[in-house]
């Protein structure tokens, strides 16, 4: 087998939690928050891989760590054969280039200031790729590429022009335009319609099959998941919990957290069917975890054996893991 | 019928022009029944909700139309008549708690509040108050919670709780659900049907339609400013009429469906200046196909039809000309 594009390693970000007076007085060691705790996982080249969860279970830490956005707390991020966990700012630039973000708010992430053509433009720039005239024609190419036409219009439009879907576009051919080898997308669809969706997934596809492109997709809602992504992994609390081929893990679900996920999805054909398995509560703070399988005091199988011991990954069918005590099967 | 709507149209008197938000738009909702009113941003669902309310925010107007409560136009009530009213007789959630949340202020003095100004005792809504956290499932200690130390899921439990205040007849959700995750979504989806089941009518807003197809009775489909289908659940997802329904259901992804998802192509028009005759004719797949309808589709506005009982459309696809 061919060695994946990225390969992430026992992958930790630890955020430290902000003493009192008194714990700092007391000497009180300082205290964590687990984000992201001893994670791993690999995309191979064209792969995505969907990384599922609820807000606070660190999907998003995990997806800026992998990028170097932030500084891993301990663990390896190699990148097409190369570590560059430790390299310095100047060694990462090339690698930068080839890694890319799409960020889940269209409307935080573009300057309001900045003409589209010119937001779409800038990276070309800053990497010293094209000169201000070239850079122009690949940016017109770009807008007409993700369907923002007619170009040369869409190009002097700032982004209070346009519509929520039309600005995801946007962020989506900035970062396309450098043609890069992996893409973080984090909640790419979460913040527009779900008619629009369709279309940026579709979108996104397109750029896989042209750059053979790979993508960790982050988002909370499994049913993206299903239509855009080769395997899945869902998370809870800093860890993942279970990983598979999407198939697989859609339709076998072996961890209960996996399961109650699915069951939450609204769904038209499956409406008037009960809800088999409901949890209840939210997730935990990262800060003060719970004892053994972090899930146990939401889970409805949770044993004594749940409550003492921390469940590993281990391997209940091809490429399928999952790391619980009970699982379903 | 508890609430009737009747040719309510919404215009927004913007620097730009005039953006005609809903128009037209005749509904009515029965008691302990729940309408889901599903469109895309811009469809008209939350203006037509905030005019029930009389809550149109400027420079939106209301130009023309009726909203009939138990008898009565809130339109035409005055400042005071519809205090008692609100909060009340009709409860309104927002996709953001924080809308109706103070920051600086505990949450369970904010629920007593809600109560004592519509005349109940401070001692008996604060025992009321601890009764409501419990019905949306949350510790009593969190009436003593500022909203920031609250999620999103418990501050939208909140933002239920004290709409519960008084039984309402009628709560109006706008999105309460689509800034949560799915597992909170699910839980306060149950909260609402609880409060159904209560007797209490809703008006739900969402542009999730499978979200709609798992809870509601009656399903409303908003297009540019119209209410282009109505209808029960089973008329809306087995028999969809108009094509943007039909499109809107292929576009949804749905764990327990096989086959594609089909994005709906283009976007919704600028509502100052809406395509003349079917606001959807420049997306719609079957005036594209046939070219039959030319001349009509992209000329003449269709009229709405009751196609079955209960079933409403407004295209020129059924009874009418373009069949």
């Amino acid at each position: 087998m061919s060695e994946p594009l990225l390969r992430v390693e026992n992958l930790k970000k630890y955020f430290p939690v902000r003493r009192n007076i008194l714990e700092v007085l007391r000497k009180e060691p300082p205290r964590y928050v687990k984000a992201v705790d001893g994670i791993s996982f690999e995309i191979d080249r064209g792969e995505v891989l969907a990384l599922i969860g609820e807000s606070g279970c660190g999907k998003t830490t995990a997806g800026r760590t992998v990028l170097r956005l932030i500084e891993p707390t301990d663990g390896k991020i190699i990148f097409d054969g190369t570590d560059i966990t430790e390299l310095s700012r100047e060694e990462m630039r090339p690698f930068r280039r080839r890694m890319q973000i799409i960020f889940q708010d269209p409307y935080a992430s573009l300057s309001p200031r900045m003409k589209i053509g010119d937001a779409i433009a800038h990276p070309l720039l800053v990497h010293g790729i094209a000169e201000k005239e070239e850079a122009k024609e690949i940016a017109l190419r770009m807008l007409k590429r993700v369907g923002l036409t007619p170009e040369d219009e869409f190009y002097d439009r700032y982004p209070h022009h346009l519509s929520g879907g039309q600005r995801q576009r946007v962020v989506i051919a900035r970062a396309m335009v450098l043609k890069p080898e992996f893409v973080v997308a984090d909640e790419a669809v979460s913040m527009i319609d779900v008619s629009m969706r369709a279309s940026i997934l579709e979108l996104l596809e397109s750029f896989r099959e042209e750059y053979n492109l790979s993508q960790l997709f982050i988002t909370h809602d499994i049913a993206v998941g299903k239509l855009i992504a080769d395997r899945i992994a869902v998370m809870y609390l800093g860890k993942i919990v279970e990983i598979g081929p999407t198939d697989e893990v859609l339709k076998n679900p072996a961890h209960p957290y996996t399961m109650a996920l699915i069951q939450a999805v609204p769904s038209i054909a499956r409406r008037k069917k009960e809800k088999k398995l409901k949890i209840t509560g939210e997730v935990p703070n990262a800060a003060n975890p719970p004892s053994g399988c972090r899930f146990h005091p939401r889970c409805p199988f949770s044993s004594e054996v749940c409550i003492a011991h921390e469940p590993e990954l281990v391997e209940i069918g091809h490429n399928h893991f999952v790391a619980c005590h009970h699982p379903l099967h | 019928m508890l609430l009737e709507v009747k040719n309510l149209s919404i215009y927004y008197y913007t620097l730009a022009g005039v953006v005609k938000g809903a128009e037209n738009v005749t509904f009515s909702i029965g008691r302990g029944e729940w309408v889901t009113f599903v469109g895309e941003s811009g469809s008209g669902k939350s203006t037509v909700a905030h005019a029930i309310m009389n809550i149109v925010p400027s420079p939106g107007k209301v130009v023309a139309g009726e909203v009939i409560f138990e008898g009565k136009d809130l339109l035409k009530l005055n400042k005071e008549e519809l205090r008692k009213i609100r909060g009340k007789d009709i409860s309104m959630i927002f996709q953001d708690p924080m809308t109706s949340l103070d920051p600086l202020r505990k949450v369970g003095d904010q629920m007593v509040e809600v109560m004592t100004v519509h005349g109940v005792p401070e001692d008996e809504a604060r025992e009321r108050a601890k009764e409501l956290l419990e019905k949306v499932n949350l510790p009593p200690d969190r009436l003593d919670y500022y909203p920031h130390q609250l999620s999103g899921g418990q501050r939208q439990r909140i933002s239920i709780a004290m709409a519960m205040a008084f039984n309402p007849k009628l709560l109006i959700a706008d999105e309460p659900t689509t800034a949560l995750d799915v597992i909170v979504q699910d839980s306060i989806m149950d909260l609402i049907d609880a409060l159904k089941s209560e007797g209490t009518s809703i008006y739900f807003v969402t542009h999730d339609i499978s979200l709609a197809a798992e809870r509601s009775d009656k399903i409303a489909v908003m297009y540019a400013g119209k209410l282009v289908e109505f209808g029960t659940v089973e008329q809306i997802v087995e028999n969809p009429l108009h094509p943007y329904t039909k499109a809107l259901i292929e576009a949804v992804p749905d764990l327990w469906k096989e086959g594609e998802v089909r994005a709906i192509p283009g976007y919704p028009p600028d509502l100052r200046n809406p395509p003349p005759g079917c606001r959807f004719h420049p997306r719609c797949p079957v005036f594209k196909e046939r070219s039959t309808l030319k001349g009509l589709c992209n000329a003449v506005e269709p009229e709405m039809i009751e196609y079955e009982k209960g079933h409403f459309v407004a295209c020129h696809l059924y009874g009418g000309a373009g069949e």
